[in-house]
């Protein structure tokens, strides 16, 4: 029975590369570029589950993380010829400047030193708890974009990079999107993740089951980290101009938005949310322009889309709450969890 | 087994535990009783690792010879052989009901991160046999046809038995029970004392236990200690309890006209 599941996953994930494949051949431009960034937000919001949703720690640093990593997969991916050309300003550090990956290890790279940064800061931070952990962990995501800012002979600085090699192939982004949902369920399915979970339930419990919460939020935080720098290399990948700008908290928020969209803890939940929050993004856009109507008429109000999710946002911790009134799963009469 | 000497803990300006002593030799069930907030679970806390004491020492020998544990971590107290459970149950609430026994298991795996993400074989062995083990726990505090069940949709008495079902996976030596009896009524108390001197025998524990119900202390502990205000003030066996006069004093009050 296991070896019929096994085999039913290896079908679906054989047909969805097929689909991509057809996909990749058949499509224009503005819609290829939706289809990347859903990828990627695949991989930025499981990442961020992990460490919210899964491991229940009140985490706000994900910006950071990915600045880290798209910043390493550009300097990495970059040619010397346009490094010259990029960093007029200031020149380059020598040792950067001759330094070129193709993408596949530069991704990889751009995860590792987001780990290597998610395990520095995770030291500190890890030992606060809620909302003392959200102020730090944002604190030092913004820490990292000043000083990628200032640090202008590696990062360019405010000016940003441009001309990073661009790969569109839908084959990268969800590529790793892929492997990012697989690894998430091989982890949950594991005793690391279900200590996670614990965790999240009830530190002292878990701690007194012989769990050792530093060491465990530690190895999520740094997990989150990876995934959130491949994330943000993937899409310096397909951007392929940066700067420090884009990696504001904002962006933090989005991810948050979709994992919270998604549910906390749930994997397909927020891949699903991952998707459709990215393409409701790109085709709500015609609310932010000037619209006439039979009701009324604006001249354009840039941010009206943002109040669109801040709705959905408002419906949906409303329905979900499981003791609520209105819950969905007992407008369904689904499970008998909920009847307690 | 275990020796707290001495041990003492303040908050502030308060004793919450002073100068106590107990020793607990193996094979013992010993009880500990006392009036409301005479500093009974503080007690346990020092043990099990959640505070560190004031002063004094606490000592704990898991038959590979005596070792300091005072203010260990709780986590490697659990390891070495002490674990216990909650005044006010602490279950993994939204989890099922088999993975609240088989998280308890993490001590037992001995896989790395890689091996347990890619499910080596060495990995699905070692899974293999804690689901086993597992699976046998649930069934002997019944609670096998539960499993899939959330934890927090048990009734009360099954969520005790829970706790202490989790507690074993961890394999102790020393089991710590606080309260184990509270909110039962007589016939569930009366199921809990069989079921705890059942795996006290399988498991050859050494248990300790802090407990209201007289009528479970007398039935099955060995020895007893009485905490008053902090201070220990009497040690002995059932009997001798009942008959002590200080503890009757500090239970019902002195007679002051006597």
């Amino acid at each position: 029975m296991k070896n019929k599941k096994n085999i039913i996953n290896i079908i679906i994930i054989a047909v969805v590369l097929v689909l991509l494949f057809i996909i990749d051949n058949n499509i224009d431009e503005y819609r290829r570029k939706i289809i990347n960034l859903c990828g990627i937000y695949v991989v930025l919001a499981l990442s961020l589950n992990l460490i919210n949703g899964e491991t229940g720690l009140f985490s706000l640093g994900h910006a950071g993380f990915m600045a880290v990593g798209a910043y390493v997969v550009a300097i990495l991916t970059l040619t010397p010829e346009m490094k010259d050309m990029n960093y007029y300003m200031q020149p380059i550090l020598p040792i950067l400047k001759t330094i070129n990956m193709p993408y596949l290890p530069a991704l990889i790279m751009g995860g590792l030193v987001s780990a290597f940064f998610g395990l520095l800061i995770g030291f500190p931070v890890l030992r606060l708890n809620d909302d003392y952990l959200a102020i730090a962990s944002l604190g030092f995501s913004e820490i990292i974009r000043i000083a990628f800012i200032n640090l202008v002979p590696i990062t360019n600085g405010a000016l940003g990079l441009k001309g990073i090699p661009v790969h569109k192939e839908l084959i990268w982004t969800w590529g790793f999107a892929i492997a990012t949902i697989i690894f998430m369920f091989q982890l949950m399915k594991s005793i690391t993740g279900k200590s996670l979970n614990a965790i999240r339930e009830d530190e002292i419990a878990a701690r007194a089951m012989g769990v050792n919460l530093f060491r465990k939020k530690l190895l999520s935080f740094t997990i989150s980290a990876f995934f959130a720098g491949i994330g943000g290399g993937l899409l310096a990948g397909v951007l392929g101009t940066i700067d420090p700008a884009q990696f504001k908290f904002a962006l933090t928020f989005n991810i948050m938005l979709i994992v919270v969209l998604g549910g906390m803890g749930k994997i397909w939940g927020n891949v699903i949310a991952a998707v459709v929050v990215t393409v409701l993004m790109e085709y709500l856009r015609f609310l932010d322009e000037p619209m006439k109507n039979f009701l009324f008429q604006t001249d354009g109000l840039p941010g009206l889309r943002m109040v669109v999710f801040s709705l959905l946002l408002i419906v949906v911790i409303i329905f979900k709450k499981e003791d609520s009134k209105f819950s969905l799963r007992k407008l369904i009469g689904g499970k008998k969890n909920a009847e307690s | 087994m275990l020796r707290v000497d001495n041990v003492t803990m303040q908050f502030g300006g308060v004793f919450a535990v002073k100068n106590a002593n107990i020793i607990i030799n193996k094979g013992e069930l010993v009880a500990l009783i006392g009036p409301n907030g005479a500093g009974k679970t503080t007690l346990f806390n020092q043990v099990s690792g959640e505070y560190t004491p004031t002063s004094g020492k606490i000592f704990f020998d898991n038959g590979s010879g005596e070792k300091d544990i005072t203010g260990m971590r709780p986590d490697l107290i659990t390891r070495i052989g002490i674990c216990r459970t909650f005044q006010n149950i602490r279950l993994f609430k939204k989890l099922s009901v088999f993975e609240n026994v088989f998280i308890a298991n993490n001590i037992n795996f001995k896989s790395n991160l890689f091996s347990s993400v890619v499910r080596m074989p060495n990995y699905i062995k070692e899974e293999k046999e804690n689901i086993k083990k597992t699976q046998y726990l649930l069934e002997k505090v019944g609670l096998s046809e539960f499993k899939e069940d959330r934890a927090d949709s048990l009734p009360y008495g099954k969520q005790r038995r829970l706790e202490i079902a989790r507690a074993l996976a961890t394999d102790p030596v020393l089991l710590l029970l606080d309260e184990p009896a509270a909110g039962m009524n007589p016939q569930e108390t009366n199921e809990l004392i069989n079921f705890i001197q059942e795996i006290k025998d399988e498991y050859k524990l050494t248990i300790f236990m802090i407990e209201h119900h007289m009528n479970v202390v007398m039935n099955i502990s060995d020895r007893i200690y009485v905490l008053d205000h902090g201070e220990l003030i009497a040690e002995g066996t059932p009997k001798e309890i009942q008959s002590n006069s200080k503890v009757i004093e500090a239970y019902l009050g002195v007679d002051e006209d006597a």
